[in-house]
């Protein structure tokens, strides 16, 4: 099963290395990860996400909570969460196709973000579905590239992700 | 406060965090560093002969004392020769600090001359790693490093120090060695109401089996668990690297489990109702086939690192904490509960091992002409009263020495269990002897792993310490040998040792002394003699070339179809 993993890690070098070495190593997979920093910018936020049944995901949880600098380890399918993606898809349109690009792109609440004469590149954003389905419907106007961030989320509610001392 | 270089702090912090011998070698990037070495009347370097010398006697030190081992590296070649000893240390849990020298700052990614990625090396090697780019981080990062080496599940910690780094200044007050590192709080405490319920499967169990692990010696809990068996009668059988944890003379000991363990720790495995895990992670050598492990058992784990819980085998009741804090927490809880009334019965379970027991799974058969290697380990033991600190490297010797050498006390048993490295154990036993001038240190070791490691017989001499190399001789890699002998229709590929260094020449060469045993009634004899010979002693015994290890229980089998001689 999918799980979308947030992980509070110190914002510090090597870090995404000790992160993605452990997947590499264990032999987890990892299918998006996406890594900022948070807050006043001491902590990045990583989220990521992977695929296992419950005992792999108790190993990645727990063996992501021992690497040293890893703060907080928060499973987010656990709970109601809000999932987001970005995508930029690039659309070389001429002619009839340029209105036809238009109205996918309003279909989808999306942004051109640039426009010449013969392309447009269109920013969409929402869960990954919206996103393959934007996708699918510009294809055969001719897509010339793609590109995605992976994976955002939070959990619904008030709480936060704590940011307190493990143990 | 004062100011010192970089290169001072190290040596000050070292000093304050209480290392007061560290193994090493030097080189370009650490020349600051051996410079203050140099000026410290306080703090003794080991010029070892190579630096996975160094690391695994920093390892050896560590196993015998319970102190962080610390090792000394160049950059480069320095760090990437430390690698084995780092990933020897990390397997088995052993808290070690690794300072390795690295290219200056300006020069870090440039292909420098000795540089390499040692951080991105290490990485999967080393319980955590740093690399210092700020002089003012130094003792700090050094604090960590020491903290994060002894605490929760131990193991090696690298800080990689960029030479500008060892020159610049920063201030610098002894701390004590204190740390607060927010996202590293390892658990402690044992949750009391997991506690208990272990206490409640203790009492509902009719054939209980506690198996132990390296963790039990490494939180320094063996009276602790010796006092728990005691009191509850359970059978209790020790892992390789648990040897030692509990008295192997005492009859509630059923002898090592797992592949080359004894038939009646195996069947006791494999009959349990309850299994009770103490310090243990479930190594495939010890479970065999996962799917047939203790099949009957509920499984109670005890360790302070969660994810070695439920990793291989579903545990029904974890507790996550130091494993000393637990087994007071337990001893007290028993001791304090109607427990001796409600505890059931245990005879008809001690008879059933005592049935298993009978089998004599050690037996070996004598012969004439021939030495036979499991008789020179018994007889090793009759010379040393069974009190000797044993070091062994990998392969049948280690085997030999673990099911015939009864280990009663723990940090006496120093083996590569996780890793298997070969080449362990000549520094290792350098850096026992170290640490204890005063008790005799013995390497039980074979013709061929010695060699890996044997320029350290240099580092022995100028040390003047002291090791007795009992080397099991039989001119083949055996434990190989004997895998291809039983798996691979006797089609011995490369396993031939029979040229070797004439051992007792090397012996002279190396100013230590050399004897031999080529009979069977020679060998207590060179053995008595060895212990009795100051310095240095390599006893070359020629065994019995194609001896096996038994019992045994093949890769994937499970643990009741073990191999009986």
């Amino acid at each position: 099963m999918k799980h979308i993993i947030s992980v509070l890690v110190e914002n510090e070098a090597g870090v995404l290395s000790r992160v993605a070495g452990l997947f590499s190593a264990r032999g987890f997979n990892i299918e998006s990860l996406t890594v900022a920093p948070v807050g006043d910018g001491d902590t990045s936020r990583i989220t990521l996400v992977t695929t296992g049944d419950n005992n792999i995901i108790e190993q990645i949880n727990k063996q992501l909570n021992k690497l040293i600098p890893v703060i907080r380890v928060l499973d987010l399918t656990d709970g109601p969460h809000v999932e987001r993606e970005l995508m930029l898809i690039k659309v070389a349109a001429q002619g009839d196709k340029r209105a036809e690009v238009l109205r996918i792109a309003d279909i989808f609440r999306s942004r051109v973000v640039d426009a010449t004469p013969n392309a447009f590149t269109i920013e969409v954003t929402g869960d990954s579905g919206k996103l393959d389905a934007c996708l699918a419907l510009l294809e055969p106007l001719g897509i010339t590239e793609s590109v995605r961030t992976g994976k955002v989320a939070i959990s619904r509610g008030s709480k936060g992700i704590r940011k307190e001392p493990k143990g | 406060m004062v100011k010192l270089t970089g290169a001072e702090i190290v040596v000050q912090t070292l000093l304050e965090l209480g290392a007061r011998t560290i193994f090493g070698y030097p080189g370009g990037a650490v020349l600051n560093i051996y410079d203050e070495i140099y000026k410290s009347k306080e703090l003794k370097h080991i010029l070892t002969r190579h630096e996975q010398g160094a690391l695994h006697a920093a390892d050896g030190y560590s196993r015998v004392t319970g102190e962080v081992g610390v090792a000394l590296v160049t950059s480069g070649p320095g760090a990437t020769n430390a690698v084995t000893g780092l990933a020897t240390a990390h397997m088995d849990s052993i808290p070690m600090v690794c300072i390795s020298g690295q290219v200056p700052s300006a020069l870090i990614g440039n292909d420098a001359f000795q540089e390499a990625d040692t951080v991105g090396i290490t990485r999967s090697c080393t319980k955590h790693n740093f690399l210092v780019k700020d002089v003012n981080d130094l003792a700090r990062t050094l604090r960590e490093a020491f903290f994060i080496a002894r605490t929760g599940r131990p193991g090696p910690v690298l800080v990689d120090i960029p030479k500008d780094v060892t020159i610049n200044t920063a201030e610098y007050s002894n701390n004590g060695g204190q740390v607060d590192i927010r996202s590293y709080r390892p658990t402690n405490k044992g949750h009391s109401r997991q506690i208990r319920r272990v206490m409640d499967e203790i009492l509902a169990a009719k054939r209980p089996l506690v198996y132990t692990g390296g963790g039990v010696i490494l939180a320094d809990a063996a009276e602790d668990l010796t006092t728990l068996i005691r009191t509850t009668g359970m059978p209790v059988t020790n892992t390789l690297m648990g040897l030692g944890a509990y008295p192997a003379s005492d009859k509630q000991f059923v002898g090592m489990l797992g592949m080359h363990g004894t038939y009646e720790a195996n069947m006791a495995v494999h009959n349990c109702d309850l299994l009770l895990a103490i310090g243990a992670r479930f190594d495939d050598r010890v479970t065999g086939k996962i799917a047939e492990f203790a099949p009957e058992a509920t499984i109670v784990h005890l360790d302070v690192d969660p994810t070695s819980i439920s990793k291989n085998v579903v545990v029904d009741v974890p507790v996550v904490g130091d494993v000393k804090s637990v087994l007071e927490a337990l001893n007290v809880m028993i001791k304090e509960s109607d427990f001796k009334e409600k505890q059931p019965d245990l005879s008809d379970w001690w008879q059933e091992i005592d049935v298993w027991r009978k089998r004599e799974c050690l037996r070996y058969p004598a012969k004439e002409d021939v030495v036979m290697p499991q008789m020179v380990v018994e007889t090793l033991f009759k010379v040393t009263e069974g009190d000797a600190i044993v070091v062994t490297d990998v392969g049948q010797h280690q085997m030999w020495a673990a099911q015939y050498y009864g280990f009663d006390r723990p940090r006496r048993w120093l083996t590569s269990g996780g890793l298997g490295t070969m080449g362990y154990g000549l520094p290792a036993a350098l850096g026992a002897k170290a640490a204890k001038s005063d008790q005799p240190v013995v390497l039980i070791t074979g013709e061929g792993s010695l060699q890996m490691n044997i320029q350290e017989f240099a580092t022995l001499a100028q040390e003047r310490l002291a090791v007795k190399v009992v080397i099991l001789n039989n001119n083949f890699l055996g434990m190989v040998r004997q895998w291809q002998e039983f798996f691979y229709d006797n089609r011995y590929s490369e396993v031939d040792m029979t040229v070797t260094p004439d051992f007792l020449k090397l012996a002279d060469a190396y100013g230590a002394t050399g004897l031999r045993a080529t009979r069977p009634e020679e060998v207590e004899k060179v053995l008595r003699q060895a212990m009795e010979t100051e310095g240095t002693v390599i006893v070359d015994i020629h065994t019995d070339r194609e001896a096996n290890v038994y019992p045994m229980v093949p890769a994937g089998a499970a643990l009741n179809e073990m191999i009986l001689l």
